[in-house]
């Protein structure tokens, strides 16, 4: 039971994973980009429309590109809303809470919007769309991991995505502490006039890394509809998500490595409920609130100790302009 | 000697901040975009139904005011938005980045349908009423009051703070949605006292929510005195322009980020109040319905100002019904409606650049 | 090249909003020279230099460097033609060390390493004697460390043309020798040196050539050798340094405020305040010199209930009552409920004094809006105030209720101490209160500072210009390191026996 519930913490945790690495790096540059959220069902319904015409335009699908579609239309979704965020922030220099906030509702509206009109598509009786071909391309595990035990049940049984969101998570852990544009990226973020007066393109860097952020957030949601839900979207099913995922920032203390573990921590608190025997329904919705709870604790801690390192980008969430007198 | 390499190109231009722009002008730079963001919502609505321009307009206006129905839902929905705008003012004008309206509303809300739950035939109107306003009041105000008190002694960030309450507030909710469920374990409450309509606000004149808008009316008067005229107002003023002189002046910055934020957040409960007691009589997590969020954008496009509020607020009620009844004549998804307000706001937060800075062209220098 | 100019500005124009901060500014600077450009505080020094390392862009005028013109867009294009600025107030990430403060931005041949970067910053540092630890952060540093930081940045990247912005404000005497001698052996390697400083002795013991800039405006370039003091201050100023401060004998003085043996540290446990006393008697002024950062700021935010004393007494005595308070660790309302009119002009005048984004009737209620028991405010009186004040000290507005963010440095500054002025105080601080002025408003405050003297107030004067000290004062005292060094007759001092003191204590144990 424990091999399966870190199983089923896992696979929960890795949307959040894909959207905490995704906002750290756009928090890194300095953004605070509150409409992760919005970014992540954008993610996610671009994944499904991709998938949706392709399965709709062929007998057969081919597995490849039954992957390559939606990851390539859940890009392109993403790209877009960073685009709109970055816009307006960095060259307009916009409120960055307003515009994430309006960019959430945007982007669950988009979601939902795109969501019901397939649904309606489809004329089906269900409230859902289902892409259950393309869902299992997405899910295809490695053959032998259900041959080794626990131990491949806890490493080896995930589908590829899973994986790639680890990957992203070091990488991009190695990228600000190993490189020398990790080190221009949070300059920008520390102190954007100095990065600037280096000679970094202050406006480049924000762009490019709410833009990059926001691709590596939709993939959560496209890992969600399509390998969590097995392919079944349904409006409003992605939930809270997204910002779950922004309190595992916190959580990880804008480290991508820790928020790796942080995401299957706050993966099991979503799921523990399931597991504690005899929990009445109210109970349960007590036990959910326990990511929250636990990251207002942190934020707590980190602000009371005031240690140098652990605080957050200390330009977030304003916006430079290079004359500012 | 080289002369006049011309292959270097000048920056064409860049961006200068702006000297103050004239009341009209820049009031001028807003309505245009706002009619941009119509121009470009009905584009997109022209785009997904294929039907004229005009159609779509005329269909908005009719979604928002075609009815006597309708003209009240949307005074009633503008009211409690504006309400929930006032509330989160004071402490966005204090630069205390409270988004966490959308919990300390529900908050205020949850204890309006618990004391209309618990005492609903135990206690009289009068007192059940005043027993409501003043458990929804401080639900809000403590709601509010835990990210105060540790952004005042420690510097927690309190976005990301308030932000996470409002989740606590809504797996709260769900929990009391259980508890009391109406059947037992459906998950809802349903109509509460639908029989006795203990505790609802009254209707006035056989107005359903005509006092709803009587009180938020009030309210606005009041806050815009409150922030304008009194010495709480002034106080909050320089709090938020510069902490550095309200401690040379002697404000004790902590008390007053407090009492700020708990009137912040007192007012939220009074917004939980007019939702549960006076519009929906039920309560579920989803009963604010994001108006939390909205309110911010509401008061941050309003420069704080309550009476430009009731604009903001109008406009963005008046767009979010124009967009549902699209959606309703033209078979498109509810959803729309968040769609368009999306679009509405990037442009009004956008054109605010063109308000506070201007692009200079360099002019071309005659080299000899 | 050849006696090409190393680079070269013709006129060059550069405005904010409406204030004028460079005007057809043009200047040339040789290989192997060290130029100092000389102004007053706020005569678009820093501007200028801020336009040749692309922080600003010019509004009009050309940049030539090796005789080609060029266009500086960015730091970027700076770093390209080996332009390297040290700023004033440093550019560092205070989170990185300095390793990482040095290499960011650069792009090196080759993998990020940092180990290989520290081994390149510890030959810079033997090369010119520098002592700086690459892995340590930045928020523990000193300032002269920090100052270091940014000098190897520049050399690092190869920096042939250096603007250092008046780099021994924060600078003890022994670190300015030792900044000059590098400074020197940089000119001496061929390279092109810029020091923006208003310190005359430090112009005529380094430079070989001084360009001297007024009101934004270019005044013109002489050789440091067939100079004087007296020709580059006049070139300066506008006129023969002739300051003429009228100083009246002090009336019957008493001691109104003494301060016994305060100290206070920082978060960092380093002493900005250590065993400070003085008295400051009515009817006098009391002057305030020493280097930047000295202390002058706690000293005043001591006195005015702002900062957190550990050891001390401050005590007032109160001519009214005969009462003797002490005013240690109490806040600025608690001070004022004593009974005790204390005004104070901060040096942040914007960001503590007055707030920018209100009118000027709104920013005279600052100090007295709590007056009476209504919950509402009360215009009428802050308004005829602010209007008197328009009125008598030639406040240039276009009414009372306009910001105060968009007046001018010295319109502010009117509107300040004539705030502080107006609630008829019987001590005044005032730090800096002329700093930005031009002289006419300085004389203006001058003036204001008297007439409260001579009706008996205990007036403190923190001031950077030692000539203005010594003719506005009557006794000065010189603060260094966060000690007093000594305080002195003002009728008699000298510049040099104030200058001496000024740098007193600060070697070796004063700050670490």
């Amino acid at each position: 039971m424990l091999v399966a519930f870190i199983q089923r913490a896992i696979v929960q945790g890795i949307p959040l994973l894909f959207g905490s690495t995704g906002e750290i790096i756009t928090e890194k540059s300095g953004n605070l980009n509150l409409g992760t959220a919005g970014v992540m069902y954008v993610g996610g319904i671009s994944g499904v429309i991709g998938a949706f015409l392709y399965e709709g335009s062929v007998e057969t699908v081919n597995p490849v590109l039954a992957v390559i579609i939606p990851i390539l239309s859940c890009i392109l979704g993403s790209l877009v809303m960073g685009l709109i965020y970055s816009f307006l922030t960095v060259t307009l220099r916009a409120n960055q809470n307003v515009t994430g906030l309006a960019l959430t509702t945007f982007g669950v509206g988009v979601g939902n919007f795109f969501g019901g009109s397939l649904i309606k598509l489809t004329e089906s009786d269900l409230p859902s769309i289902t892409l259950t071909q393309t869902s299992n391309c997405f899910k295809a595990t490695l053959p032998f991991a259900d041959k080794l035990g626990w131990f491949g049940d806890i490493f080896l049984s995930y589908s590829f995505l899973a994986y790639v969101a680890i990957a992203i998570a070091l990488l991009a852990a190695f990228y600000f502490n190993r490189t020398r544009s990790g080190l221009s990226l949070r300059a920008v973020g520390e102190n954007p006039a100095t990065a600037d007066a280096a000679g970094i393109s202050v406006s480049k860097y924000k762009y490019l890394s709410t833009c990059v952020g926001s691709i590596i957030a939709g993939f959560g949601g496209l890992y969600y509809v399509m390998d969590y839900a097995c392919g079944i979207w349904s409006n409003d099913a992605f939930g809270d998500r997204g910002w779950l995922a922004i309190a595992l920032v916190i959580f990880a203390i804008w480290r991508p490595n820790v928020s790796i573990i942080g995401s299957i921590v706050f993966g099991g608190l979503l799921i523990i409920h399931n597991y504690i025997p005899g929990l009445s329904f109210s109970g349960q919705e007590i036990l959910k609130m326990t990511p929250y709870v636990v990251t207002i604790i942190v934020l707590i801690i980190i602000s009371m100790r005031q240690k140098r390192e652990n605080q957050p980008p200390a330009s977030l969430g304003l916006s430079y302009f290079r004359e500012e007198r | 000697m080289s002369k006049q390499h011309k292959e270097i190109h000048e920056p064409l231009f860049h961006i200068a901040k702006r000297e103050a722009l004239p009341f009209w002008l820049s009031w001028l730079i807003r309505i245009g975009a706002v009619a941009a963001a119509l121009v470009a919502c009905a584009a997109v609505t022209v785009l997904l139904t294929g039907e004229n321009p005009i159609q779509v307009y005329a269909t908005m206006i009719d979604g928002a005011i075609g009815t006597e129905r309708r003209i009240w839902s949307l005074l009633q929905n503008t009211a409690m938005l504006l309400c929930i705008s006032l509330a989160v003012t004071p402490a966005f004008k204090m630069k205390f980045w409270n988004i966490g309206a959308e919990g300390q509303v529900l908050m205020g809300g949850m204890a309006t349908a618990a004391c209309m739950i618990l005492f609903g035939d135990k206690l009289s109107s009068p007192l059940l009423m005043i027993v409501m306003i003043v458990t929804s009041v401080l639900a809000g105000a403590v709601w509010s009051f835990i990210p105060a008190f540790f952004k005042a002694n420690w510097n927690t960030n309190e976005t990301l703070f308030t932000l996470m309450m409002n989740y606590i507030a809504m797996q709260i909710v769900s929990f009391f949605t259980y508890m009391w469920s109406v059947p037992k374990g459906s998950g809802q409450i349903g109509v509460i006292n639908a029989n006795t309509q203990a505790g609802w606000i009254p209707a006035l004149g056989g107005k359903a929510y005509l006092l709803n808008i009587i009180i938020v009316a009030v309210l606005t008067a009041v806050m815009y005195i409150y922030l304008k005229y009194s010495k709480h107002g002034y106080e909050i003023s320089v709090v938020g322009e510069s902490e550095n002189t309200a401690r040379y002046i002697g404000i004790n910055v902590k008390k007053v980020i407090m009492r700020t934020v708990l009137l912040s957040g007192a007012l939220c409960g009074i917004a939980g109040l007019l939702l549960v007691s006076g519009t929906d009589h039920t309560i579920t997590r989803n009963t604010v319905a994001g108006r939390g969020f909205t309110a911010i954008m509401v008061s941050w496009l309003a420069k704080f100002n309550p009476v430009y509020m009731i604009l903001t607020s109008f406009l963005i009620v008046f767009l979010q019904k124009g967009a549902t009844e699209i959606s309703t004549i033209f078979g498109l998804n509810d959803s729309f409606s968040e769609i368009i307000t999306g679009i509405i706001i990037f442009f009004i937060i956008g054109s605010e650049f063109f308000v506070n800075y201007t692009i200079k062209f360099r002019e071309k220098e005659a080299n000899k | 090249m050849g006696t090409q100019a190393a680079i070269e500005l013709r006129n060059i124009t550069k405005t904010f909003g409406s204030v004028i901060a460079n005007k057809d500014v043009s200047l040339t600077v040789n290989r192997g020279e060290i130029l100092s450009v000389l102004g007053e505080n706020g005569s678009g020094k820093t501007t200028l230099m801020n336009m040749i390392s692309g922080i600003y862009f010019p509004d009009h005028g050309q940049i030539f460097i090796d005789g080609k013109e060029v266009v500086i867009r960015s730091p970027r294009d700076a770093f390209d033609y080996k332009i390297g600025m040290i700023h004033q107030h440093f550019k560092l990430v205070d989170v990185f060390s300095a390793a990482e403060n040095i290499v960011l931005g650069l792009e090196e041949e080759g993998k990020f390493n940092v180990k290989q970067s520290a081994e390149k910053i510890r030959k810079i540092s033997e090369q010119y004697g520098f002592d700086l630890d690459p892995k340590k952060k930045i928020y523990e540093m000193s300032v002269s460390e920090k100052q270091t930081v940014e000098i190897i940045k520049v050399l690092y990247r190869g920096a042939d043309i250096l603007i250092l912005d008046e780099p021994t404000a924060v600078l003890t005497p022994q670190e300015t020798q030792k900044l000059f001698a590098i400074l020197r052996r940089m000119r001496d390697d061929g390279k092109a040196i810029i020091i923006i400083t208003h310190k005359m002795q430090e112009v005529l013991s380094l430079s070989n050539r001084v360009a001297v800039l007024r009101k934004g405006e270019y005044i013109g370039t002489v050789e440091t050798k067939d100079t004087s003091e007296a020709q580059l201050t006049e070139m300066m100023v506008g006129q023969k340094i002739d300051l003429n401060i009228e100083r009246t004998e002090p009336k019957d003085p008493q001691a109104r405020l003494e301060v016994k043996d305060i100290s206070c540290v920082n978060r960092e446990g380093i002493k900005l305040l250590d065993n400070v006393s003085f008295t400051a008697r009515s009817g006098e002024i009391l002057g305030i010199a020493g280097i930047a950062g000295s202390g002058q700021r706690e000293l005043l935010e001591s006195i005015a209930g702002l900062q957190h004393l550990n050891q001390g007494e401050i005590l007032y005595h109160n001519p009214k009552t005969g009462k003797t308070d002490n005013l240690r660790d109490k806040t600025p309302i608690q001070i004022r409920d004593l009974g005790v009119r204390l005004s104070f002009v901060p040096e942040d005048r914007l960001g503590m004094g007055l707030v920018g984004n209100m009118d000027i009737v709104d920013n005279m209620m600052l100090r007295s809006y709590r007056r009476g028991k209504s919950a509402f405010l009360e215009r009428k009186k802050p308004k005829d105030l602010a209007r008197k004040i328009i009125e008598e000290l030639n406040v240039v507005t276009p009414g009372e209720n306009t910001p105060v963010r968009r007046l001018s440095g010295g319109n502010v500054q009117k509107v300040l101490v004539g705030r502080e002025i107006a609630s008829s105080p019987t001590v005044l601080m005032a730090a800096y209160p002329v700093r930005g002025l031009d002289i006419n408003s300085s004389y203006m405050i001058y003036n204001l500072l008297n007439r409260q003297k001579e009706s008996g107030v205990a007036v403190i004067f923190v001031g950077e210009d030692l000539d203005v000290l010594l003719e506005l004062c009557d006794s000065i005292m010189v603060i260094s390191s966060g000690r007093i060094s000594g305080i002195v007759d003002a009728r008699t001092a000298t510049k040099e026996e104030i200058g001496l003191l000024m740098t007193k204590n600060s070697g070796g144990e004063g700050n670490e």
